[in-house]
């Protein structure tokens, strides 16, 4: 339990409503990055409504408020932000995103646009290649025998196919994963990570400003994708670039931490990469229970735009509610042996990807780059071993690590 | 309790139990119907919960929405023109006995 004082907080306008209990865990801070499964299970037995009173906002712990608050989009609203930061009440750090901070109507024509552009049938487009790259990075892995994991396969993989396939130059590349950690920590209170993030964001907002214009992108990639939208005037001109922007922000550290998180679990639970290796159609699964089993994506928050009563508490309007995601993904309530990753589990209606309106419009690109990874492992790879110190990566909003040095050997 | 009945591709018949406001594909994962995947858990995002409606049924199925129109075009097997997704299915009691044939994948 946090033993943070309160006197570094945010000074709550007032306690815990009656009835709701109140916890002093800091979801946002280190140690909780660190072990966040005892504390999520304090948070599930608390109640389904509790009062986070370090930041004075609520939080749902349990699934089925999570899926309740996630499917109750014109209620808990994300136009005024998906961070702790109210919009109401305070400037965004960057112009709002038009998809991921927008409620309908206006979500609805930005996200039909994205949809397409990363539907099924793209997926066709992308796949074949994507499958040929993650079997030559296995077998350089393999050749290399030791090496990091995070950094040479769940960093080194996506980034050798989202930036071509999005269409970006080869220049200034090195800004994305920056970037992108940037944006899963202003998400979180004004603590040192996102204070010091933004502080250095100047370099990264205007590489990204950048390409995210049309003359940046190469033709037929993502990117030239949703600017042809413009043209067929789904969306503005000045709408197509905070669209990309979007894909720039989103694709690429999440499917950095997905894939991390994969290749951790079957370095961790040698039974589960057996059974993969003996069936490796189980890849794609095996990838989805790992988003389940980590939940990269760790929280979101949501604001209300009325009074509304959740779990038999009444919420007043202008609050903010903290969707703790991994800790729905491992609600005993919902899942049985929450706790134990399974390759055969049947995963579907996790909220790793959210659920709803918002639902990850890149899930499908995601599970690509992580099936055919996983497939290429299965075939090649025949153990896992963790050979040093395992370090975790701390952002307000990511789940991941820093460093997981392995040893892999051939099949 | 009313019922779906999933056929097999390869022809297998398989009554499951189903609940009015549930859709068929949530009734299919909840019992164990392995020809449905529903990766995106309902949200008409995915298209691994395809199935071909029996002709007797299809008419009586209400019309599909633009989003799973444009979803069903990149089902992993081919569209035929009795393709649903089957978390757009919510059942009603005027539905007992549906027929539902599942592809032979969906991915
Ligand atoms: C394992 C990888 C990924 C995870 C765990 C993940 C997780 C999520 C989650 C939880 C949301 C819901 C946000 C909310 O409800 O407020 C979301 C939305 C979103 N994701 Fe992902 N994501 C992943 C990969 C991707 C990729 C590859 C892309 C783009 C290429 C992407 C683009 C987006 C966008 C644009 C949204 C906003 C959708 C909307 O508001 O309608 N994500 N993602
Ligand atoms: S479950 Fe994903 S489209 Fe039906």
């Amino acid at each position: 339990m946090s033993a943070t004082s309160r006197t570094d907080s945010v000074t709550p306008e007032r306690g815990a409503p009656a009835g709701v209990p109140s916890l002093d865990v800091d979801p946002f801070s280190n140690e909780f990055f660190e072990d966040p499964h005892a504390i999520h299970d304090t948070l599930r037995e608390a109640g389904p409504l509790v009062w986070l009173d370090k930041w004075g906002v609520y939080g749902v712990a349990r699934y089925a408020e999570v899926h309740a608050v996630l499917n109750d989009p014109l209620t808990f609203c994300s136009s005024r932000g998906v961070g702790l930061s109210d919009f109401a009440k305070e400037k965004p750090w960057r112009p709002q995103s038009i998809i991921l901070e927008a409620d309908p109507p206006a979500h609805t024509r930005t996200r039909t646009v994205l949809a397409q552009v990363l539907s099924p049938t793209a997926m066709k487009g992308v796949r074949e290649h994507f499958t040929a790259m993650a079997a030559a990075k296995v077998d350089e892995l393999l050749a290399r025998g030791s090496f990091d994991a995070v950094a040479d396969l769940a960093e080194a993989y996506p980034l050798s196919v989202f930036p071509d396939a999005m269409g970006l130059k080869q220049e200034g590349r090195e800004n994305l994963l920056p970037y992108a950690s940037l944006v899963f920590n202003s998400f979180g209170p004004p603590n040192q990570l996102r204070q010091e993030a933004i502080e250095r964001s100047a370099p990264h907002q205007a590489y990204v400003a950048a390409q995210c214009q049309r003359e940046n992108l190469a033709p037929g990639g993502f990117g030239a994708c949703v600017h042809a939208r413009a043209d067929a005037g789904d969306i503005t001109p000045e709408e197509a670039p905070l669209l990309v922007r979007s894909l720039l922000s989103a694709g690429l550290d999440t499917t950095v931490n997905g894939i991390g998180a994969a290749v951790y679990c079957l370095a961790r639970f040698p039974d589960q990469l057996a059974r993969l290796r003996s069936d490796p159609t189980l890849a794609r699964n095996a990838f989805e229970e790992a988003i389940r089993y980590e939940s990269p994506v760790q929280t979101f928050f949501r604001t209300t735009t009325r009074e509304v009563e959740l779990a038999g508490h009444r919420i007043g309007e202008g609050e903010k509610v903290l969707m703790f995601l991994g800790a729905a993904n491992r609600d005993p309530r919902r899942w049985e042996n929450p706790d134990s990753y399974d390759v055969t589990r049947r995963t579907s209606g996790h909220v790793g990807f959210g659920s709803g309106i918002h639902m990850c419009v890149g899930q499908l690109l995601a599970r690509v780059e992580g099936e055919v990874m996983l497939a290429a492992i299965a075939r090649k790879v025949a153990s896992i071993q963790i050979t040093g110190p395992v370090k975790r990566r701390y952002n307000n909003t990511l789940r991941g690590l820093e460093s997981l040095p392995i040893t892999i050997s051939p099949a | 309790m009313p019922s779906i009945t999933f056929i097999h591709s390869d022809g297998r018949r398989q009554p499951i139990e189903a609940s009015e406001g549930e859709s068929a594909m949530q009734a299919a994962t909840r019992q164990d119907i392995n020809g449905i995947l529903a990766e995106c858990g309902g949200n008409a995002m995915c298209a691994t919960c395809h199935v071909y409606v029996d002709e007797a049924w299809l008419a009586r199925l209400p019309a599909m929405s633009d989003d799973e129109d444009a979803l069903l075009d990149g089902a992993a097997a081919d569209r035929l023109p009795n393709s649903r997704l089957s978390c757009q299915i919510k059942f009603a009691a005027d539905l007992d006995g549906l027929v539902l044939n599942l592809p032979d994948r969906q991915l």
